[in-house]
């Protein structure tokens, strides 16, 4: 589904990404952690170029990214959920959703509006339809942003700390919406620091450190006995 | 003060305050348009049109707008060869103006926005052009309105520039009706308060987009 391989990225000088090979099959749920600054945003937003990579390809579905028009095309077909939602503030709920259906892929307003409300319905805030986006919860918001990019009707969702924006009791929500997506068969690559969302829904952990890749595993495997020194002292921190 | 001379000449100077309302307005709208193309252009992805619009607001914001009527009425006739109407050169020079000053607004209007709505937008599959039309542009127009506000107030003073080449606008009235009767007290006076009457109009305008668009 997403094939990364040679992957770098440069801010001026600093080099940020340094090499990163990743491969996400359809229907996995690959949890990236690791510490702050080490480059594992930048890996996700690299994955549909909203950063440009210095080098290296990325395939999706069998298509490489390269030039604007597929990088579009590409775009539609994977969602994604930010750490601090950036919903419109000036569109309703239900805007917020049908814009990018209506526009892109062209279907009708009624059909969109029909759409977007079993999307609502599913993430628990079909109420919530004609509110705008500053008079809900943060928790309510990222579901909000998380049925937006549903709305479009992705093959795999890429998941930016989507709770870390998010006050501790509104947490559990968001995650319960990420979990039931799962469960459904959604390939979802997800940066977090919820070790707890890892161990119970990630077919696969990833650590990444200082801009590359040091230990890959299932989560039982990857908690219970992980080989790399530094990703030991990372656990030991955090669990 | 005589108010005689005031009540005899104001059917003169409103009918100067007319021309200066119609310059200003089709100068203002004009300018809009224009600003926001170069607006948007400051902020976009191509490289010429980034350079081509810094430019053109560099060197209409670095030269006195007198210069510019003065330029567009009596020089460019002479590389064309071909005499403008007053009227059209009027319009221009000062549509010409005011946009550059709007397409500063619109800049900072636009770059004032969160990168990550058009993330947002980019993300779902919309293009640059579709983010900014559905989803930048509408949140950067609200917040532009108190600075759009202050250029047509602006524009509307600085509309009695075209007296120059010959628009008996109000000031332009002004002058002409004080030539005849001395009456420079009186006169500015009138002159002065139906501009004020005219900006603080528009003023009112400006506070009424406000606060509807913050209900919204």
């Amino acid at each position: 589904m997403i094939k990364i391989r040679g992957l770098k990225k440069n801010f001026g000088n600093l080099e940020v990404l340094k090499g990163i090979d990743l491969d996400v099959a359809e229907k996995e749920v690959v949890v990236i952690i690791g510490p702050s600054g080490s480059g594992k945003s930048t890996l996700l937003r690299c994955i549909n170029y909203l950063e440009e990579p210095t080098s290296g390809t990325i395939e999706i579905d069998g298509m490489e990214l390269t030039s604007e028009a597929n990088i579009n095309a590409v775009r539609r077909e994977v969602g994604m959920v930010f750490q601090r939602f950036n919903l419109f503030p000036h569109m309703t709920v239900l805007e917020n959703l049908k814009l990018a259906p209506m526009k892109v892929r062209s279907i009708s307003q009624g059909e969109a509006e029909n759409m977007s409300l079993e999307l609502l319905e599913k993430v628990g805030l079909a109420s919530k339809a004609n509110s705008y986006p500053e008079q809900l919860s943060g928790g309510q918001q990222q579901r909000v942003a998380i049925a937006r990019a549903l709305a479009m009707k992705p093959k795999a969702l890429l998941f930016d700390e989507p709770t870390s924006a998010l006050d501790p009791e509104m947490i559990n929500e968001v995650l319960d919406v990420m979990k039931e997506l799962a469960h459904e068969g959604m390939t979802m690559v997800v940066v977090t620091h919820e070790m707890g969302f890892a161990r119970e829904v990630g077919s696969r952990v990833v650590f990444v450190d200082g801009g590359m890749i040091l230990e890959e595993a299932p989560p039982k495997e990857f908690f219970a006995n992980a080989s790399n020194e530094r990703t030991r002292r990372f656990l030991s921190k955090i669990l | 003060m005589n108010f005689e001379i005031i009540a005899q000449s104001m059917p003169l100077l409103l009918a100067g305050a007319g021309i200066t309302i119609e310059i200003s307005a089709l100068s203002v709208g004009l300018g809009l348009l224009i600003g926001i193309v170069v607006g948007v252009c400051r902020v976009c992805n191509n490289k010429p049109l980034r350079y081509f619009s810094a430019f053109y607001v560099e060197i209409i914001r670095g030269t006195p707008l007198l210069v510019q009527i003065f330029v567009v009425y009596f020089a460019l006739p002479m590389v064309t060869g071909s005499r403008v109407d007053p009227f059209v050169a009027a319009i221009a020079a000062c549509s010409i103006n005011s946009g550059a000053y709007v397409a500063e607004i619109f800049r900072g209007g636009i770059q004032s926005i969160d990168v990550g709505q058009m993330e947002a937008g980019r993300s779902l599959g919309l293009t640059w052009s579709q983010t900014m039309h559905f989803i930048i542009l509408p949140q950067a127009f609200k917040r532009i309105i108190p600075p759009l506000g202050n250029e047509f107030i602006a524009m509307l003073k600085d509309s009695s520039l075209v007296s120059v080449i010959g628009f008996e606008e109000l000031t332009r009235r002004g002058q002409l009706i004080i030539a005849r009767t001395y009456a420079s007290l009186e006169i500015w006076m009138a002159v002065a308060f139906i501009y004020l009457v005219m900006t603080f109009t528009i003023s009112r305008f400006v506070a009424y987009l406000e606060r509807r668009y913050r209900n919204d």
